[in-house]
């Protein structure tokens, strides 16, 4: 006859106190162990030459995952042609393929490639957030055993395997081990109207000097000179870009860009370049307000006619020829002060082999296929740049004078990153900066000492750790 | 022992008050506190679990107990964006409540023709998605949109600017696009509460001799309480969890527009700073949580 004590009567009534106690039980559970999964090695598994398989077909039955972000028309048609002639020449290969749109790819793939069914080939964007974690937490495979059999050293330029390159901790960008290979490339640089250029009487302008007379020329026949929405912020660190491979020495660019350490924002050079956007801004060269104006929608107003130029990626070729036609043109960067060709510029997101990968081999084939000569004519075909084997006299009109100018950067070695590669943070602050910069609300020392600092700070830890 | 815990289990049903449920009863909760435990409590508590972390979302975290806390509250980089935050709700909470006090006040007061319909158009911002809301407002405040076109019409060149380039006045358009949203919400609350004010009432003002606006501050208003509750609950939260508009309409630039979600979404699922991310997330969830309290606690005071 033991009654029920009020209190464990109430404790059992309302069991809170249990509950409490269960979620700190459980709280404590999972304190004990950390998220995430061991993952690899750093700097991924590494496969020796002498150890590379290359028949496929004798590889039996295998199933190969691969991610990519060829999700617009002409690139998808022509992964879709690739792969299913990947196929039919090695039947016992099932590809299973997951195409998603950059950003989609971009926000599921850290998940996906740490999980136990990860893909065997992923497109991964080059920059420090992106491949270089994953090649620090050993994600990803070293390629440059499959480069010495496939050939891939010889074939694909040093420029471009840089943007896919990283040492094994992840910290140095652009040196190191060869982590993925491309299919396109691309720069930025100038679409012009070429019947308004005739109008001007105007020569395509080679030199800074020839390209300020005719900003100037357009701009007094009425027209706006250079077409620019910087709603996004990221087109800023393209035309910001654009105006600094003018004055600023490829090397020094180049170390800012994949954040090492020898350069300085605060240079006599990157003054000259700073200060001559400003001028540019002030002189009205570019679209009133661009900050307030989208990227796509400028440059749909350049292709309705609206500007004599347009600083952009060779991206926008297939939309533009589709509106301007024989009247679209492309030019490299004029070469300014600094003396030398730069344009910025690199390659579409390269192909990677996961650590987790199975069937490595069959991998490295793959990718080896879908960059192979034949390949590289379905990506021209399909309207796109090819990295390489880009034939300027296989393609008319506009392409041609793209390839033209690729092929020019690829031999003048006038390839520099991205700006926004160089840290982590780079991408925010410059997007940023460069509209501060252009909307006039901070002047061009604040703009280049918030750089130098941001620069300085990483290059020293990065180096320094 | 078996025995005891029978007869003590027996003893309860029989000794509790008249009516009271027996443990039958967790059945019938179980399916919903099964969905509750998945799908909210689990995540809550993995959220917080993580947010002792410092983990990038690839190689294993690394315990750093409080330190992401410290961190994100002393991080002068995470002060714009609760500050941003609290201008947002200035503009999708309180000009929107008082806007929808006024034209409720309005519209109850002299029913006009094809109410229902005005109604209805007052409320269609709600039904948009605003991703479609945030596309379409881009155009209207694009250099060349609507807005300036507007004003270069009356002759007003000098007020022109590329909104949502100008550090000054991009959050602003998102906040005006936010009052936009939520004054047909307020005011179909409010005309749902003054409805069911007896009529006498206002008979009676008026024989005392108020006038009307005298009217609505003395019957409507105190009436209106509770909806004016609801209001502020609801915008109060729009206003502080809002992601979409900032993302479609000005993106992420610069720390003059940023917003604590935005910010939760840019080091989670960007910038590989998932401890990080995800504290911001909690402190968000709890800053959300104090204000419903607290809006909540002093609607009922008043009431009382």
């Amino acid at each position: 006859m033991t009654p029920v004590s009020t209190r464990t009567y109430l404790r059992r009534r309302h069991g809170r106190p249990t509950a409490v106690l269960g979620a700190a039980v459980l709280a404590l559970g999972l304190a004990a162990c950390a998220p995430g999964s061991t993952g690899g090695e750093e700097g991924g598994t590494e496969t020796e030459a002498s150890d590379v398989e290359t028949d496929v077909a004798a590889m039996g039955d295998v199933t190969l995952t691969v991610w990519d972000q060829e999700v617009r028309g002409g690139q998808d048609e022509q992964i879709e042609e690739l792969n299913a002639a990947f196929m039919e020449q090695y039947p016992n290969v099932t590809i299973e393929r997951d195409s998603r749109s950059f950003n989609d790819l971009r926000q599921t793939l850290r998940r996906a490639i740490t999980g136990d069914a990860a893909p065997d080939v992923v497109q991964a964007n080059n920059g420090r957030t992106d491949m270089g974690q994953f090649v620090q937490a050993g994600l990803l495979r070293p390629l440059d055993g499959y480069a010495e059999v496939y050939g891939w050293t010889e074939r694909f330029p040093e420029s471009v395997r840089a943007l896919a390159s990283y040492t094994e901790d992840g910290a140095t960008f652009g040196e190191g081990h060869l982590y993925g290979l491309a299919q396109v490339g691309e720069v930025v640089g100038v679409w012009y109207s070429k019947s308004k250029l005739d109008g001007l009487g105007l020569e395509i302008p080679t030199t800074t000097e020839e390209f300020e007379a005719a900003l100037e020329a357009a701009r007094e026949s009425g027209d706006l000179p250079i077409q620019f929405g910087n709603l996004d912020g990221w087109p800023g660190i393209h035309d910001f870009g654009f105006v600094q491979n003018q004055y600023v020495s490829r090397e020094e660019i180049r170390d800012l860009g994949f954040g090492r350490e020898g350069a300085s924002w605060t240079s006599e050079a990157n003054v000259t370049a700073a200060e001559t956007f400003t001028d540019w801004v002030e002189s009205d060269y570019f679209t009133e307000g661009f900050n307030g104006l989208g990227y796509d929608p400028a440059w749909q107003a350049f292709a309705d006619g609206e500007g004599t130029f347009l600083v952009a990626g060779t991206w926008l070729l297939a939309d533009l020829e589709a509106a301007m036609g024989e009247d679209l043109g492309f030019f490299l960067p004029p070469v300014g002060p600094s003396g030398e060709q730069a344009v910025t510029g690199g390659t579409g997101l390269p192909f990677a082999i996961t650590e987790a990968s199975e069937n490595p081999d069959v991998a490295a084939a793959y990718i080896d296929f879908i960059t192979s000569e034949d390949a590289m004519t379905a990506i021209a075909d399909a309207g796109n740049l090819p990295v390489v084997d880009a034939d300027p006299s296989a393609v008319d009109g506009a392409q041609a004078e793209v390839f033209q100018a690729w092929e020019t950067a690829g031999e003048q070695d006038a390839l520099v990153p991205y700006l926004d590669y160089a840290t982590p943070d780079s991408y925010d602050l410059l997007t940023a900066q460069v509209k501060a910069l252009g909307g006039g609300s901070t002047s061009s020392e604040e703009f280049l000492d918030a750089l130098e600092s941001e620069y300085t700070s990483f290059t020293s830890e990065n180096t320094g750790g | 022992m078996a025995d005891t815990l029978s007869r003590a289990r027996a003893g309860r049903r029989h000794g509790g008050p008249p009516g009271e449920p027996g443990r039958i009863a967790y059945l019938y909760l179980a399916p919903a506190l099964v969905v509750f435990a998945l799908f909210l409590l689990f995540p809550l508590l993995r959220s917080v679990w993580l947010s002792l972390y410092e983990w990038n979302g690839l190689t294993v975290g690394t315990w750093v107990g409080l330190d992401n806390y410290t961190a994100v509250l002393t991080d002068p980089a995470l002060r714009r964006p609760f500050l941003n935050a609290l201008l947002l709700i200035g503009f999708f909470s309180f000009v929107p409540v008082v806007l929808g006090l006024g034209l409720a006040g309005l519209m109850a007061r002299n029913p006009l023709r094809g109410s229902g319909f005005f109604r209805t158009v007052l409320f269609l911002p709600q039904v948009v998605a605003l991703v479609v809301v945030g596309v379409a407002w881009q155009d209207i405040f694009a250099p060349a949109g609507q807005l300036n076109g507007l004003l270069r019409w009356v002759g007003l060149d000098s007020w022109t600017r590329a909104w949502l380039g100008d550090p000054t006045f991009a959050l602003v358009t998102v906040g005006v696009v936010g009052t936009w949203v939520g004054t047909g919400l307020c005011v179909v609350l409010f005309l749902a509460g003054l409805a069911k004010v007896p009529r006498e009432l206002y008979e009676a003002a008026r024989l005392d001799g108020a006038r009307p606006v005298r009217e609505f501050f003395a019957v409507g208003l105190p009436a209106l309480r509770g909806e004016i509750a609801v209001a502020l609950t609801l915008t109060v939260v729009a206003a502080l969890r809002t992601f979409d508009l900032v993302y479609v309409m000005i993106g992420s630039t610069g720390q003059s527009t940023r917003v604590p979600s935005y910010e939760v979404y840019d080091r989670a699922m960007l910038k590989g700073e998932v401890g990080t991310g995800v504290t911001i997330a909690l402190l968000l969830t709890a800053v959300i949580l104090v204000a419903t309290v607290l809006i909540n606690r002093l609607a009922e005071r008043a009431d009382s």
